[in-house]
């Protein structure tokens, strides 16, 4: 009786096993369907509207130029100003997340946003110094397109990037993409700033209590695969 | 009229010392600009820390509409000290070298020659802020080049679009123009009271002095007296410089700035046409 038992409970960690490893490579194929998808953009320049908000920064919607260059290589310039963007949010790269193997990916269910079901996987890298500490995507299963990513980072804070795709979603681009980000505390000695006044005003005060910051980029249309030269990157 | 203020200017700009405020205008623009052009990144790379640990910022920072914004930080606090030296002698001046009775007696009435006189300082004080603009904007645009405006505050930054910063600077400069005029009218009135330029001119700078401190200090019980002194709306040309503008708040600052000087130069009036004048 007991080995009947013992027999039983191998079949079933042996089932467990294959089900796990099934669902895992489900996981893994899903990834690299889109990674497949992705691979057909080795290069695009965009151009698009950037319209920050953020607690202490006061700025203009801006026309921009996006550019992106494979593996990892981003910008948006403002042609004759200046643009502002997140350390290590708006260039969080999808495709570097897709790339690296060195991580556990984990199914964490399906999600409903905007009428579409999502489904939600949590990519936990192994390396145990990593900056990122946890990657969540939100992928549309049928179109093969990442909807939501939330990047839980060690150092700076909680980024997640909503994307919304229209014109281009064949080739995976999004055509707005939302940053929503953690803003540290910003303050300046007022011998720097040469400030004379006894202070802000106090609806400035206010402004800066708002810990969260959000950047929108409007995407209005894609040069895709022109040859992008890695010079425009270097250019300040 | 014209002929006489002519000549009250002709008078201004024969005395040596009018040629201070310009030569002091000139050297501070000049280092602040030198000062930038040699080392404005290191500077930059300080001030900008705070907002570079966590975002990328991408684009020519150091521009000549920010040198100009320095420049008018640093300097539109000092030159009413500049205006005083030429509107306190106006008056006083001519009476310490005794042509101030020789001119009595010209068929011009005591008001009509005060409202010349003052003109004249305001001719002055105008031609001062032209040569500032001529020498932190329009030198500043074509050393460094034009951009985005970044203006750098204790608790925030506000950036606004190259295309959207040259009409500011003309109406900044053209409410520095009313807020140096207060100046120059408080130190005319002073003049008035005086038989030798020296008393009126440190007098205004005194009271300069000690409004600006009022004015920067952040005590409780100093804040309640700062709606009512002329040095706090002074500062109000920054209000151009805000997104959006509170045209509102300019305006009052404005208005009460004009009221001073008709206050200042009604009041120099009222004194002059009773004064005795004995030099």
């Amino acid at each position: 009786m007991i080995s009947i038992l013992k027999h039983i409970g191998k079949w079933f960690a042996v089932l467990a096993f294959i089900s796990i490893s099934l669902k895992m490579n489900a996981q893994n194929d899903l990834l690299q369907k889109i990674k497949l998808k992705n691979e057909k953009i080795r290069d695009y320049i965009a151009e698009g509207t950037l319209k920050i908000d953020v607690n202490f920064i006061n700025t203009p919607q801006s026309k921009v130029k996006i550019f992106y260059k494979k593996p990892d290589q981003f910008k948006v310039k403002k042609e004759g100003g200046i643009s502002i963007l997140p350390k290590g949010g708006v260039n969080v790269d999808l495709n570097s997340i897709l790339e690296n193997k060195n991580n556990t990916i984990v199914s964490a269910g399906e999600l409903t946003i905007d009428n579409v079901l999502l489904k939600v996987l949590k990519i936990l890298p192994l390396d145990e110094e990593s900056e990122v500490l946890l990657t969540t995507l939100f992928i549309d299963e049928k179109e093969l397109l990442i909807k939501r990513s939330k990047v839980s980072t060690r150092e700076s804070g909680t980024f997640q990037m909503d994307l919304y795709y229209e014109k281009y979603k064949e080739y995976g681009l999004p055509d707005k993409v939302i940053f929503s980000f953690d803003t540290k505390d910003y303050k300046l000695p007022k011998a720097v700033t040469f400030e004379y006044e006894s202070g802000e005003k106090k609806k400035e005060a206010d402004r800066v209590k708002n810990k969260k910051g959000k950047i929108e980029i409007n995407y209005t249309s894609y040069k895709i695969n022109t040859g992008l030269s890695d010079a425009i990157f270097k250019e300040k | 009229m014209w002929k006489i203020l002519q000549i009250e200017l002709f008078k201004i700009f024969k005395k040596p010392r009018t040629y201070i405020a310009f030569a002091a205008i000139a050297s501070i623009v000049i280092l602040i600009q030198l000062a930038f052009y040699v080392d404005g990144e290191s500077y930059l790379k300080f001030a900008m820390q705070p907002l570079k640990d966590s975002f990328e910022i991408e684009g020519a920072i150091l521009n000549g509409y920010l040198i100009c914004y320095i420049i008018l930080q640093t300097l539109l606090i000092h030159v009413p000290l500049l205006i005083a030296l030429v509107a306190g002698d106006v008056i006083a001046g001519e009476a310490n070298m005794g042509t101030l009775r020789l001119l009595m007696t010209k068929p011009i009435s005591r008001t009509k020659l005060l409202l010349i006189k003052f003109m004249a300082s305001i001719v002055f004080t105008l031609m001062l802020l032209v040569f500032m603009a001529i020498l932190s904007l329009i030198v500043s645009m074509a050393v460094f080049g034009k951009g985005d405006l970044i203006v750098m505050k204790s608790e925030m930054i506000v950036i606004l679009d190259n295309t959207d910063v040259m009409w500011r600077y003309f109406a900044a400069f053209g409410f520095a123009f009313i807020g140096m005029s207060t100046v120059a009218a408080l130190a005319f009135l002073l003049s008035c009271f005086a038989e030798n330029a020296v008393g009126p001119i440190i007098a205004t700078m005194s009271i300069v002095i000690v409004a600006t401190i009022l004015t920067t200090m952040d005590i409780p019980f100093f804040n309640a007296a700062k709606p009512y002194l002329f040095t706090n709306h002074m500062l109000n040309w920054k209000g151009f410089f805000e997104n959006p503008v509170d045209y509102f708040e300019i305006f009052k600052s404005a208005t009460i700035l004009l009221l001073h000087i008709a206050a200042f130069v009604s009041t120099a009036i009222l004194v002059f046409r009773k004064k005795d004048i004995l030099t």
